[in-house]
């Protein structure tokens, strides 16, 4: 993809003034990194550090079908957050019960918000309208929609001080209006995809360079990458779409039957994924730490003559010290505490299975 | 940083140091910005062959993997394994203790095939 095809969100100028290091990622040119990777993960982990994830798409769903509509399409059980400002995580299916996208499902009263990934921003849409019902709509908000992660220790009471002393944060996985700095109206979700405490700030597109800019007035704040975002969820085994599931894998090989509940039924795919539970796959997401070396996405595990599979998300870990991975493997061979080889490039490196996630946020 | 005008460079940055028969070699300051945070070091053994233009080793950001690229020939004397530990020390003082290897030259004619500091600051601009 040539340069002109890539999209900027509106705080571009803004990151490559900061010296930031673009990248193309789901369309957009992206910030991966500022000056270090390694700073900007451990700011996230010790403070807070800010990422712009305005690529990220946002639908509004209202109508009065609407619940219903999504009861059907999501997974997991929307009558959990029947409450105006409640929010979900959940997974959308399609009939052979393959995972088309991650999202996190908000309550924002009388209709829902939705936060897909950027790459699936297309997809989701055309599969959401082409089985909706006549009283449903669907609006996609995602190019005048800006969102910023603010993650961290330190992140709520940043926020806190921007939005006054007489708001109260929203609890963990819920969402509330905020005027920050008395003058930016603000949809504050607490939710993030790094294992730290912390908000996704939610603005209209015109005020996202004013939200940066006051978030970066804030001493204890990083702006931090992509980089960086990775390698804080990988810690933390939150999965990525792309890597971790894709069309090709279920919810039960992807490690995500908890977003399943088994109380549910009718929701598309669920079929598949009751049979599943009934009969395991043979393949599923295992997490691998190693001792040395680090493995990268595609790289063959080894048990150690019959090849296993290979990486999905493989990455050194800042708050380890240590190689980490992800790889679909035979399910009956690889229970955790088994021990694997990684071959990277032509060398074979110990790893060892573990039960997720590789790091507790403290 | 400046080029340092005391040391003699490849066009793949790595720098040479020459004492005598014998020389240092290290990664440039210019290469240390493009490879990014160092987290991983994969080094040669004493007693090593190092061929010009060949691997001798790899280091690994985060994100990337890159060769280290044997600007000289000769035999490896001495290897900075302090960095094992600290591979991010390149990244700190690519020019002193990011040090990588010591080489016995073969062939102390390839010095002249290298870049003195200006050219290589023009290699790089």
């Amino acid at each position: 993809m040539s340069n002109e095809a890539l999209k900027r969100t509106p705080l571009f100028e803004e990151q490559l003034a900061l010296g930031a290091k673009m990248v193309p990622f789901a369309g957009y040119e992206m910030p991966v990194e500022y000056s270090s990777l390694i700073a900007e993960h451990e700011a996230c982990r010790n403070s807070v550090g800010i990422f712009d994830v305005s690529h990220m798409g946002e639908l509004r769903l209202s109508g009065a079908g609407a619940k219903d509509f999504l009861l059907r399409m999501l997974t997991n059980d929307l009558e959990r957050i029947d409450e105006v400002g409640a929010a979900q995580y959940t997974l959308m299916l399609d009939e052979d019960g393959h995972i088309i996208d991650d999202l996190i499902v908000y309550n924002t009263g009388g209709e829902y918000l939705i936060v897909v990934n950027a790459s699936n921003r297309e997809t989701d849409l055309e599969w959401l309208s082409s089985q909706a019902p006549g009283d449903v709509e669907i609006v996609d908000e995602s190019e005048r929609t800006a969102l910023v992660a603010v993650q961290g220790p330190k992140a709520l009471q940043v926020i806190g001080e921007l939005a006054g002393k007489d708001w109260t944060a929203p609890e963990r996985f819920c969402i509330r209006e905020a005027l920050l700095d008395a003058s930016l109206p603000a949809l504050i979700a607490r939710t993030g995809y790094t294992g730290e405490d912390g908000v996704e700030v939610f603005v209209h597109a015109r005020d996202a360079v004013a939200l940066w800019r006051l978030l970066l007035s804030f001493p204890e704040v990083s702006p931090a990458g992509l980089g960086a975002r990775d390698t804080l969820r990988l810690e933390v085994c939150y999965s990525l779409y792309g890597s971790d599931m894709d069309r090709t894998r279920t919810p039960i090989e992807a490690g995500l039957g908890w977003v399943c509940p088994k109380t549910r039924s009718g929701y598309v795919g669920a079929e598949v994924i009751a049979a599943q539970r009934e009969d395991p796959p043979a393949e599923v997401l295992r997490y691998l730490l190693l001792e040395r070396g680090i493995p990268r996405h595609g790289y063959e595990v080894w048990s150690p003559d019959r090849l296993l599979g290979q990486v999905a998300s493989g990455s050194h870990a800042p708050s380890l010290g240590r190689g980490i991975a992800t790889a679909y493997l035979p399910r009956e061979d690889t229970k955790p505490g088994t021990k694997v080889e990684v071959d990277i490039r032509g060398r074979r490196f110990p790893a060892e299975i573990v039960k997720p996630p590789f790091y507790h946020a403290q | 940083m400046g080029a340092p005008t005391d040391l003699k460079y490849s066009n793949d940055h790595e720098w040479v140091r020459v004492e005598a028969d014998q020389a240092t070699v290290g990664v440039s300051d210019y290469a240390q910005g493009q490879l990014g945070g160092l987290v991983f070091i994969e080094l040669p053994s004493v007693g090593d062959a190092l061929i010009a233009g060949e691997a001798f080793g790899e280091v690994e950001s985060v994100k990337s993997v890159s060769e280290l690229i044997a600007p000289v020939s000769g035999e490896i004397v001495e290897v900075n394994t302090a960095l094992e530990g600290a591979p991010e020390t390149i990244n700190n003082d690519p020019y002193g203790a990011g040090w990588i290897v010591k080489v016995a030259l073969s062939e102390p004619a390839q010095l002249d095939e290298l870049l003195d500091a200006d050219a290589y600051e023009q290699h790089i601009s």
